[in-house]
């Protein structure tokens, strides 16, 4: 019923992968896991609920831009340089107004859910400063990492397809949270 | 992808175009998201008091979309192929998900070590008994999770004539990110009491 030779080639073929997305996840649940970290979920309710959206939208925006860099490489629509080219400086600043965008929702978002059911909240300034800070940092670096490997493999032969999934959720998670926690105390400072 | 005229595929590099496609997908996906959220923040003492645990949450998010992912675009491939049919006597499909189970296994206990190694460094470690049971219940039930719902979504679009990259791949991979957090939550909950 089960072809195990098979199997392990599968299981060889995508270990790789899963552990270098693995790596970033512990890395990013390390800082987490940090006093500071948790004293801000402590300080400002609402963080810990905008937490999955704002780390799994990281992997949708800028998994939707390596796609269409991945596929505009396979078409030839793109040359694979940083180069003031039409689509690509198209596609850089939609990936910005996107990851910007959604992450000053989530923030909204969070706290009005809160409002709804009555609990306590920190103040929407707050919830959506950081995520405003946040957000944008995470869009630079995603966006200028990503392109920069991509470019990088593609020139070397490898087919951008197969990397773009690994590199988005490792840099996506590191630097998501890292610049949350960035955020977090520059809206502390601010505050 | 090839067969795109060259005139619509410039189209679609316009600004507005990929703004006003991706913004309504990820406000749905955001409002999703925010029923885990809601299962993290609800069960904020218990994730504040066990930091290990949060140490835990990023991987659970990620990984059973991961594991989704490879599996589902192995079944799709094998549907282009006509090599894959969903009879529960095919090798290829229990093949696949065999490999995924086993990848599972490797995954969530590298993960119990990792985690315990570094919650030593925080104030309050938690067992490595428990901590091994939480990693590897939640994450066995997810890839378990992962597999029946690639295997669902590979058969609709397969049913439906739907593009697996465009739409079955993209569902299966955010309700699993969706889904890991609150798993994670319901085993630590019943491991810890």
């Amino acid at each position: 019923m089960i072809d195990w030779g098979e199997a392990r080639r599968i299981y060889a073929e995508s270990i790789g992968v899963l552990t270098i997305s693995l790596g970033g996840g512990i890395l990013a649940g390390a800082v987490l896991g940090t006093e500071g970290m948790r004293d801000g979920f402590r300080a400002y309710p609402g963080l810990l609920l905008l937490l999955p959206a704002f780390l799994a939208t990281r992997g949708n925006v800028y998994g939707a831009l390596g796609a269409r860099i991945a596929s505009g490489l396979h078409q030839g629509l793109i040359e694979p340089r940083f180069e003031r080219d039409r689509r690509l400086l198209n596609a850089v600043i939609a990936s910005f107004i996107n990851g910007i965008t959604i992450s000053v929702f989530i923030g909204f978002l969070s706290w009005l859910i809160l409002q709804l059911l009555g609990r306590e909240s920190a103040q929407l300034t707050e919830l959506v400063g950081i995520t405003l800070i946040a957000g944008t940092l995470t869009a630079f670096v995603l966006i200028v990492g990503l392109l920069a490997l991509v470019f990088l493999g593609f020139r070397r032969g490898f087919d951008p397809d197969n990397l773009i999934g690994p590199i988005v959720t490792t840099l996506g998670d590191i630097f998501g949270v890292a610049f949350l926690y960035v955020a977090l105390i520059v809206v502390e400072v601010l505050g | 992808m090839s067969h795109g005229l060259p005139r619509r595929s410039f189209d679609t590099w316009t600004v507005r175009s990929i703004v006003t496609t991706m913004i309504p997908l990820l406000i749905v996906l955001s409002i999703l998201e925010m029923g885990s959220g809601l299962v993290l923040e609800t069960l904020e003492e218990t994730y504040l008091a066990n930091p290990t645990l949060l140490i835990l949450v990023p991987v659970m998010i990620d990984m059973g979309g991961n594991l989704g992912s490879i599996l589902s675009s192995r079944l799709s491939t094998r549907l282009h192929l006509g090599t894959l049919s969903f009879s529960p006597r095919d090798v290829a499909l229990w093949t696949n998900v065999a490999a995924i189970l086993g990848l599972a296994v490797t995954i969530f206990a590298a993960l119990a070590v990792a985690a315990y190694g570094i919650g030593r460094l925080y104030a309050g470690p938690m067992a490595f008994s428990d901590l091994l049971v939480i990693s590897m219940v939640s994450g066995m039930v997810l890839a378990f999770v992962a597999v029946v719902l690639s295997i669902a979504a590979s058969y609709a679009s397969y049913r439906l004539g739907l593009d697996p990259d465009d739409t079955t791949i993209p569902i299966v991979t955010n309700l699993c990110d969706i889904l890991g957090v609150v798993i994670l939550s319901i085993v630590a909950l019943m491991v810890l009491g």
